[in-house]
């Protein structure tokens, strides 16, 4: 099949933004160079977004209507602008979440208008397959990322939503999708197969996020990354354009791989992420009504008592959590840690893979507060320094600093690799208040002789503590 | 099977093996930012939607493409902004960048 010049010319635009797409993730791999990335793949979008709209309108016109997309494109890149620039760092799991809806939604109606307008009739089996799946994906991707970020603010309960046949029915669900999409292969026209593909992938997407707690949400959002670029990966398939492929496979991998990253840091496989709410929920509330009243009383610290730890510290080291997004912190943190340094203490940021709602979610609060990230430490780096450190801060962090994932089999993350903050002379810990944490499990770093508890908000708390060691 | 699928398969896989490589090597400090960007590359879908909203099929795909081509742009547009934005954050001491 031998393509016209402007046909060639399309798809060696595709070509070039396929490229520009790899290399600007391989410059990802840099601080220093990623910049240059984010340009070169602007660079790709805009070739491929500009062939398709020329080749479509001016040369082959398929594209007629194309009144309808300059509104549509511009009250979206007027949107996108807003949502850039505007969005708090601190929001920024959930504006992830809602991209991946929006991703999920674009690709799940672009499925619909396939189907609508070949009537399914026409299409090949590779075509309705593709077709199937994509919007099967498409829908699951969307309103699972509407939970996630209904989780992520707080409009839907962040702890596990479970009832009892949870797994079982879900399953049965996908495989009734599957089975659909395989009746859609024998039968393109009915119709009737393709709308119900397009619903249970809707109530799936509700479904399958409902039972995962908050603490899980980093693998969460990582998955359903996956799924939305799957989701475009068939699209690619369905409509026969590589770079559709190329892109959804880039994206569906990458979130495969931060899953699996995050799995890990867990200890957990993600089958158990997934599909283990049930059987852990109640496991940890036996373990908390056991060992809640007979613990020893945590040790609670005034703001003056913790100041005066900080004040004679020559090293210190932040452990943040979800808690610091959630109380806005970072620059607080930031202040602190510049006080403690014009003092001569050593100040260093130790990072676990968890740690918040999102992979690198820390890494970005901190840098934000400009925070050097040649200060912030994998917890590999770091772990082993703790105990030749004067303190351990630990602001609004909770299950990754709980020594019994190293001790305790009985608890729910007992193997999830921990930062070592009860290794350090002193541990002054941050948080709200003495309930348990999200997980709802105990943690015995709270009670042990060398921790402080300073109660209260942590920003204001961290206020408090730059203004006792300026005087 | 067609030939069709089959040269699919080979791109689809080629790429995920080329992503896979690529993205391991990008470091935890920048997970976020990684998470916006191959998001926003992911918005190429957009090239589906407009071929979806600008087919003169009937009403119902004009509106349901011209939603798709809302949504796509919007990542496309907000995902690089803000992965941009997030980057530009990063600085090593002394700001020397």
């Amino acid at each position: 099949m031998t393509l016209s010049l402007a046909e060639t010319f399309v798809q060696l635009l595709y070509l070039a933004a396929s490229i520009l797409f790899v290399l600007g993730l391989r410059d990802l791999g840099d601080a220093q160079t990623a910049r240059r990335g984010v340009l070169l793949a602007e660079v790709g979008m805009v070739a491929a977004v500009a062939g398709t709209l020329l080749y479509g309108v001016g040369v082959t016109g398929v594209i007629v209507r194309w009144e309808w997309i300059l509104v549509a494109l511009l009250i979206g890149s007027a949107v996108g602008t807003g949502m850039g620039l505007w969005i708090p760092m601190t929001k920024m799991p959930e504006r992830i979440a809602l991209s991946h809806a929006f991703g999920g939604l674009a690709v799940g109606l672009v499925g619909v208008v396939e189907y609508l307008e070949h009537g399914g009739a026409r299409m090949s089996t590779l075509q309705i397959t593709a077709t199937g799946l994509e919007v099967a994906l498409g829908a699951l991707t969307f309103t699972g990322s509407l939970m996630a970020f209904g989780k992520l603010q707080g409009f839907i309960t962040g702890r596990p939503v479970t009832y009892v046949g949870q797994n079982a029915s879900n399953l049965a669900m996908i495989a009734g999708t599957l089975g659909l999409i395989g009746l859609l292969v024998v039968q393109p026209d009915a119709a009737w197969a393709f709308y119900a593909v397009a619903t249970l992938g809707v109530l799936l997407g509700v479904l399958l996020v409902l039972p995962i707690g908050g603490a899980d949400m980093p693998v969460v959002i990582c998955l359903l990354n996956s799924y939305a670029g799957l989701a475009a990966s068939a699209t690619g398939f369905a409509l026969g354009n590589n770079v559709l492929i190329i892109c959804g496979a880039l994206d569906g991998f990458s979130g495969f791989l931060l899953g699996m990253m995050m799995s890990k840091a867990m200890n957990r496989s993600f089958s158990n992420v997934l599909f283990g709410a049930f059987g852990a929920a109640p496991e940890a509330k036996a373990v908390t009504e056991g060992a809640a009243p007979a613990g020893p009383a945590p040790n609670v610290g005034s703001v003056e008592e913790a100041a005066e730890v900080l004040r004679a510290a020559r090293s210190v080291i932040v452990v943040p959590g979800y808690g610091m997004a959630v109380s806005q912190a970072q620059h607080a943190v930031r202040d602190l840690a510049n006080v403690l340094q014009t003092h001569g203490c050593e100040v260093r940021y130790a990072i676990h893979p968890v740690a918040g709602r999102m992979p690198g979610h820390m890494n970005v609060l901190l840098a934000e507060a400009n925070v050097p990230y040649d200060h912030l430490f994998d917890l590999d780096v770091i772990n082993d320094d703790f105990s030749a450190t004067d303190v351990a801060l630990v602001v609004g962090a909770n299950d990754v600093v709980n020594p019994a994932a190293r001790s305790n089999q009985s608890s729910p993350i007992y193997g999830m690799p921990i930062l070592s903050a009860d290794m350090a002379k002193t541990c002054v810990v941050l948080k709200r208040s003495l309930n348990a944490g999200f997980a709802g499990i105990e943690n015995e770093l709270f009670v042990r002789s060398n921790t402080m508890m300073v109660l209260g908000d942590a920003k204001k708390t961290l206020m408090q503590f730059t203004a006792a060691l300026k005087e | 099977m067609s030939l069709t699928l089959i040269f699919g398969l080979y791109v689809f896989f080629l790429a995920a093996f080329t992503g896979y490589q690529v993205i391991s090597k990008v470091p935890h400090l920048l997970h976020t930012p990684l998470m916006a960007f191959t998001n926003a590359i992911s918005g190429i879908s957009l090239v589906g939607s407009l071929l979806a909203a600008g087919g003169h099929y009937g009403t119902a795909s004009t509106v349901l493409g011209a939603v798709a081509v809302l949504a796509a742009s919007i990542n496309v547009v907000g995902g690089f902004l803000i992965t941009d934005r997030m980057l530009r954050m990063f600085k090593k001491k002394g700001g020397a960048r």
